[in-house]
């Protein structure tokens, strides 16, 4: 509902506040299903940081969607044929708290039992994260590492520049120029 | 936003508990729920709400752009660091056991650096984003 309520929306503004809503609603689920962790980044990135970036995108840019444009076909078959493909796949997902999941069997066992001998950090994500698949851990920082770089090439370009003169009344004539527009 | 007082004062109430709570986060990770990830952000969340309400050129000279790409950088080394001098102390790359005179307390410094690298990393790309983002 809320997903059809975001495409249909033609204010942006709106748009990016539902999905805040929807990231902490997301978070109160994930607490109702005991994965507190999970629901802390959800709540810190999804409705805050992300919320914060679209805005400042918006900033950028206009709050108002283009209009118009008519719907391409092929693109909505291939939209159409992954969603299909995508709820085969969710109809082979074990139920949630099913006891006979594979996960279940030998590994949230071996994990439970073994990790406060072995690691003796009573969080036991944080024992799993960062020991167990401290390689997976490592990956996502560098992926994060990479996306900030990524970032600061496409946008940042000049702003070492505008940092050095560092007075609020030292924009140069094309930037003013650039902030009417 | 000069003349909000409400917000102004508001926020300079938060903010010293933002950052303590994301320090928190951070180091309290082993025994509660948390971690470098989530602290990182709630730390950058902190400096995004000062520079929203008290402007980004004071933000900046609060915390410089070279720094924030320097600590960056820092974070992935330190995380690349724990692993490496785990195999210099003759033990697997990331195999914290050997960092320490016994396993448990190794994995504990190992953990505790690798989380420390991790929220280093994700703070300062935060902020960074958003400072060029919202550049005037």
């Amino acid at each position: 509902m809320l997903g059809i309520a975001i495409i249909r929306l033609g204010s942006l503004f709106a748009a990016v506040m539902l999905t805040g809503i929807f990231s902490l609603v997301a978070a109160g689920l994930y607490v109702s299903m005991d994965a507190v962790d999970v629901a802390f980044t959800e709540a810190a990135v999804g409705g805050g940081i992300a919320t914060m970036l679209f805005l400042s995108t918006i900033a950028l840019t206009t709050s108002q969607e283009k209009t118009g444009g008519e719907v391409s076909f092929p693109a909505f078959f291939i939209v159409v044929l992954t969603g299909i493909v995508l709820m085969y796949g969710v109809s082979d997902i074990p139920k949630f708290g099913d006891s006979q999941a594979p996960a279940h069997q030998y590994l949230s066992d071996r994990y439970v039992n073994q990790s406060p001998r072995e690691i003796g950090v009573p969080n036991m994500v944080t024992s799993i994260l960062a020991s167990y698949r401290g390689y997976d851990t490592m990956g996502e920082v560098a992926v994060i590492f990479t996306a900030g770089m990524g970032v600061l090439m496409l946008l940042g370009r000049g702003f070492r520049n505008s940092a050095r003169r560092n007075s609020p009344k030292g924009n140069s004539p094309e930037q003013q120029g650039k902030v009417k527009l | 936003m000069e003349h909000h007082l409400v917000l102004r004062v508001v926020a300079k109430l938060l903010i010293p508990m933002i950052l303590i709570f994301a320090l928190y986060v951070q180091f309290h990770g082993d025994y509660g729920p948390g971690g470098g990830f989530q602290a990182g952000v709630i730390f950058a969340s902190a400096f995004i709400l000062y520079s929203l309400i008290f402007g980004i050129e004071n933000a900046r000279s609060v915390i410089s752009f070279n720094l924030l790409r320097i600590l960056s950088a820092l974070g992935l080394l330190l995380y690349l660091g724990v692993g490496i001098s785990a195999l210099i102390f003759g033990g697997n790359f990331l195999d914290y056991n050997v960092l320490a005179s016994n396993p448990l307390s190794g994995q504990h410094i190992g953990i505790l650096l690798i989380e420390l690298g991790v929220g280093l990393t994700v703070a300062a790309v935060m902020t960074m984003t958003f400072f060029v983002f919202s550049r005037p």
